[in-house]
């Protein structure tokens, strides 16, 4: 593991991506990689990206790592989409808005399935972020699930929150639940070209005056065509202005310490439910507890008691 | 469509067939399966009778041949007048390779051509293209400029017979070559006949050999249009098809639903850049596939007649040619089995039938070996017979539309014109056909029916002979053609020596004015003619286009 | 946590068949692997590219355009320059009995020919890939 440890630091892809392998699959053994290189971590500006199914974020996103690579800097992009509640397989499609940077060694693009997390993004995604922060990229872009009103857990991983609305797709502007509005640290208005951008724009910047508090930051909205490329530079200065705000205020600090707190708690359930599910020993206790749940002899509170009682003992 | 007494009496006669014969049968021999349905599944009755077709008027929606509805069929005479054109799609290799095919074609009694085109070629790229690599000549000619054109026609009569060319993204270029090498034979462009697939939104839904966005595709489509009515008018600039649509999986239903409104988008665009009607709808021609369900095909072409005229005329459309949708068949490629490869003769020659019996202009017929590589000269002579046998010795052809008043097949077409009507309903409330396309709605009505097929033939619900059923257990083991390497590097060489020799500053020209002109709205034909003519190749006039229109990036649909 | 298997499916070259290549992905997803499918028109190149930055256990490669012997044979060999000798390299398409030998000698797992059903397909990625 030192040694994986120390290619992922060098930004050697092929270490890199196993790495991601094994903390994804839980590996006992990535714990040993992943804690030498978390002081080599810090340094990648993380941008989260949501917005509903069919706003455009993969292109977006695409457009974005162009438009960095021109700017000399590396990017890692994480392209996150639904595992089937009912197979536990995933189509992992995002890549292929992204085929033309697959060559480049200065991005590197993983996909992956949620595999059962909520939130639209996937349990690992903290330890993704060190392990591409710690290989050496300048920026990561994290492309969550388009489900669109749930997506709130991508602020606690993200220095910057990309909202991405289209004129006409989803709900109005009205209809985007509060939840949506506040995490936004830029809007982005996509498909600008189409009919209603500047009526969702307005309406967009309404909603902003109300919740606008003189002295505070007021979130930018931005309008791109992303599938021209129009619109992006403009996108990118917004979120490296926002990078300085946080620096300036010494806000960057806050957020990070929100996405180590939300990291630290995922590791502790990650291992304590593997403890519990994984260990053969409770294993089969476990499954009597669910039964017995099941015929109403016992209830579920009484069981997790049980349970916990007997792995604090 | 029967006197009202005789219905009520049929009627009741049928009910007391079914509760006494029918059910009582039953009883005691269950029917094979729960439900008969065609292969779009729609369900399908044990029988039909005048009931199931009595909502139909004879002379408003059944009628005679040449005329409206058209629905017996286009010419009063049919198959009568004129058997259909026996036309092969061929191509590999170099076009000495594939010139020597096409005499081997005529030689034995096929009465068109039919040119398919290598890879390189349908994305407009040269064969020394770093994209070309390992593409060159397999799966048809390489063409990369007007020298080969020549080459390729060489010996073959212009003006005595017609040409098909499925070439779509750069079909125009194509074309424009095609058409400098008749003149080099002394043929002027009003006296040549052919075809152009040229339907570009098909490709964007299935085939995917677009290379320009839509809407200068549409541009460039319509110019062909525009230059073919007025200066090469016994050409079809457009094949609109949907044997694609069907080979990527798509229904009986879904084809036709999703070629006629392609159709109906060609003509709107062309109306509304300024054109009549009148003028290029007389050339607009389709492409069909002919698949396993004998009778739901069959169906399937006759009420393509009649669904088409009958939009056609809503549109405006005066003239009766406006009005007759003349296709080329081709039997279904997708349902040729590698396994027990002869089987596929027999099953082309039922696909053959019912293209013949729904009324096609034109045939192409697969060979044994499609699913393992390009035809062999023994395979592809016997899927010309089967044309040929067909036409001279099975007497089908004695009589227009012979099928024509079957209750199934009566009900069935109207049933077919029902469901793609209802398609034609979605379709608009997406906004028309290219907004269906980017919102990725024909793809994935596609992609769906592809899947579901795949399991019911996994699951043993849908019978492949030879496959999953019958099987042998013997290795495969016909002769089959192999493309010769040494080609390629013929072809690079030729390459070379044309841009060598030809007058380069005259090729910079026409390019440059094609570029300039490219970027205005005049129509592109007669510089692209100037570019060909001055043996610019196929990829550097592309490459003027690409650079003026962009390149199309398709939506991902599973 | 279990381990997915992970498989790229890979249409390599100018070939625009995707009914197969669509249909396989989709059924290797209900299948329980997660399944990276890139698009039409890619390099030898940018499938090997994808393979190690997607660590995958498996790449699918679809091909009728008759191209198989050149591109299947670059896969394989960049992938063996890469040192990711341990991917499971299976194919399907157009492709004679004679030509699919030359590719299993090259490197190539299996090919499934016109005719295989996706559960062929499933059980022996499942059986042969590296644990």
């Amino acid at each position: 593991m030192r040694e994986l440890a120390s290619k992922v630091l060098k930004g050697d892809t092929r270490s890199v991506a196993r790495l991601i392998t094994l903390v994804e699959n839980n590996s006992r053994n990535a714990a040993n990689a992943m804690k030498i290189i978390h002081k080599h971590t810090g340094n990648a500006h993380v941008v989260g990206v949501t917005g509903v199914m069919g706003s455009g974020k993969s292109t977006l996103i695409y457009e974005l790592a162009r438009g960095y690579r021109k700017q000399g800097k590396t990017v890692g992009i994480v392209g996150i989409d639904p595992t089937s509640p009912f197979t536990g397989g995933a189509l992992l499609g995002d890549r292929i808005r992204m085929q033309e940077l697959a060559c480049d060694s200065g991005v590197f693009i993983r996909s992956m399935g949620t595999r059962g997390a909520l939130g639209g993004l996937t349990g690992a995604i903290f330890d993704v972020i060190e392990i591409l922060d710690a290989s050496g990229k300048d920026v990561v872009l994290v492309e969550t699930v388009g489900v669109g009103q749930g997506e709130v857990d991508v602020v606690k991983m993200a220095d910057t929150t990309l909202v991405v609305l289209v004129p006409g797709l989803g709900d109005s502007i009205q209809a985007i639940k509060a939840g949506i509005m506040e995490i936004a640290d830029v809007f982005v208005v996509n498909k600008a070209d189409r009919p209603g951008v500047d009526r969702a724009v307005a309406e967009l910047e309404s909603m902003l005056d109300l919740k606008h508090v003189e002295g505070e930051r007021r979130t930018p909205v931005v309008k791109t065509v992303a599938r021209k490329g129009e619109g992006v530079s403009e996108l990118i200065q917004k979120i490296d202005n926002h990078m300085n705000y946080l620096k300036e205020q010494n806000l960057l600090e806050l957020r990070r310490r929100k996405r180590y707190e939300a990291e630290l708690v995922e590791i502790i359930r990650r291992e304590l439910m593997s403890y519990i599910f994984d260990e053969k020993r409770l294993k089969g206790k476990i499954d009597d507890l669910v039964d017995r749940i099941s015929m109403k002899k016992m209830d579920p509170y009484t069981g997790a008691e049980e349970v916990l009682e007997r792995m604090l003992r | 469509m029967f006197d009202e007494k005789e219905l009520s009496g049929i009627k009741k006669a049928r009910e007391e067939w079914e509760e006494k014969s029918y059910k009582e049968y039953l009883k005691k021999h269950p029917e094979r399966k729960k439900r008969f349905t065609t292969l779009s599944g729609l369900d399908v009755k044990a029988l039909y009778t005048p009931e199931d077709i009595a909502h139909l008027d004879y002379l408003k929606d059944i009628g005679f041949p040449g005329m409206e509805p058209f629905l017996r069929g286009i010419h009063a005479t049919m198959h009568r007048g004129r058997i259909w054109t026996m036309r092969m799609f061929s191509g590999f290799g170099t076009a000495e390779e594939t010139n020597k095919r096409y005499h081997y074609l005529l030689e034995h009694g096929e009465t068109g051509l039919s040119v398919a085109f290598d890879y390189p070629t349908l994305y407009g790229y040269d064969t020394d293209h770093p994209f070309a690599r390992g593409e060159f000549g397999k799966c048809g000619v390489a063409v990369s400029s007007l020298k080969d054109m020549e080459i390729l026609f060489d010996g073959i009569p212009l003006d005595k017979i017609t040409t098909s060319m499925t070439i779509n993204g750069p079909a125009a270029v194509i074309w424009a070559m095609y058409i400098a090498n008749a003149e080099r034979q002394g043929i002027p462009k009003d006296k040549i006949g052919g075809t152009i697939q040229n339907d570009i939104l098909k490709e964007y839904i299935a085939q995917k050999s677009f290379i320009f966005p839509p809407e200068p595709s549409l541009r460039l489509i319509i110019d062909t249009f525009e230059y073919g009515s007025k200066y090469v008018p016994k050409w079809n600039t457009i094949s609109i098809s949907g044997y694609h649509i069907r080979e990527a999986g798509s229904t009986a239903v879904q084809e036709l639903a999703f070629t006629l409104a392609d159709g109906l988008t060609y003509v709107k665009a062309a109306m509304e850049r300024g054109l009549k009607i009148d003028d290029f709808a007389p050339r607009l021609s389709f492409f069909f596939n002919s698949h396993n369900d004998f009778f739901e095909e069959i169906a399937k072409f006759r009420a393509a007649r009649r669904i088409w005229a009958r939009e056609m005329k809503n549109l405006g459309a005066k003239k009766p040619r406006s009005l007759w949708m003349r296709f080329h068949t081709q039997t279904a490629g997708c349902t040729l089995t590698a396994q027990q490869p002869e089987n596929n003769i027999v099953r082309v020659t039922l696909q053959a039938l019912a293209a013949v019996l729904g009324g096609t202009q034109s045939l192409h017929t697969n060979s044994m070996d499609e699913a393992l590589a390009l035809p062999s000269e023994k395979a592809v002579l016997i899927a010309l017979r089967t044309q040929q046998i067909i036409a001279e010795e099975s007497n089908v052809t004695n009589t227009v539309d012979p099928l024509g008043g079957s209750y199934y097949i009566e009900w069935l077409t109207d049933k077919m014109e029902e469901e793609v009507y209802k398609y034609f309903d979605r379709i608009e409330q997406l906004g028309g056909v290219i907004p269906a396309i980017e919102k990725g709605f024909f793809q994935r009505e596609i992609a769906e029916s592809a899947y579901r097929y795949q399991r019911e033939v996994d699951e043993m619900k849908r019978v492949v002979v030879g496959v999953n059923k019958y099987q042998l257990d013997e290795p495969i083991s016909i002769p089959i053609l192999k493309v010769d390497e040494k080609g390629e590097r013929i072809q690079i060489e030729r390459l070379k020596k044309l841009r060598r020799e030809r007058d380069n500053a005259k090729v910079e020209k026409a390019l440059n004015a094609l570029r300039k002109a490219a970027e205005g709205d005049e129509n592109l034909m007669p510089y692209i003619l100037d570019c060909v003519k001055a043996y610019a190749t196929l990829g550097e006039t592309c490459d003027v286009l690409r650079e003026v229109f962009g390149e199309y990036k398709e939506p991902i649909i599973y | 946590m279990e381990r997915k298997i992970r498989v790229l499916v890979a249409k390599p070259g100018l070939d625009g068949h995707d009914r197969g290549a669509k249909v396989v992905a989709r059924a290797l997803r209900d299948a329980g692997m997660e399944v990276i499918y890139t698009g039409l028109h890619q390099t030898p190149e940018m499938i090997v590219e994808t393979a190690v930055q997607e660590d995958v256990d498996v790449i699918g490669l679809s091909l009728l355009s008759g191209a198989h012997l050149t591109l299947f044979r670059d896969v394989v060999t960049l992938l063996k320059k890469r040192g990711m000798d341990d991917v499971l390299v299976v194919g399907g398409g157009v492709i004679p009995e004679e030509d699919a030998s030359k590719l299993k000698k090259m490197g190539v797992a299996e090919v499934f020919g016109p005719g295989t059903t996706t559960d062929e397909i499933i059980e022996f990625i499942r059986k042969n890939v590296k644990k």
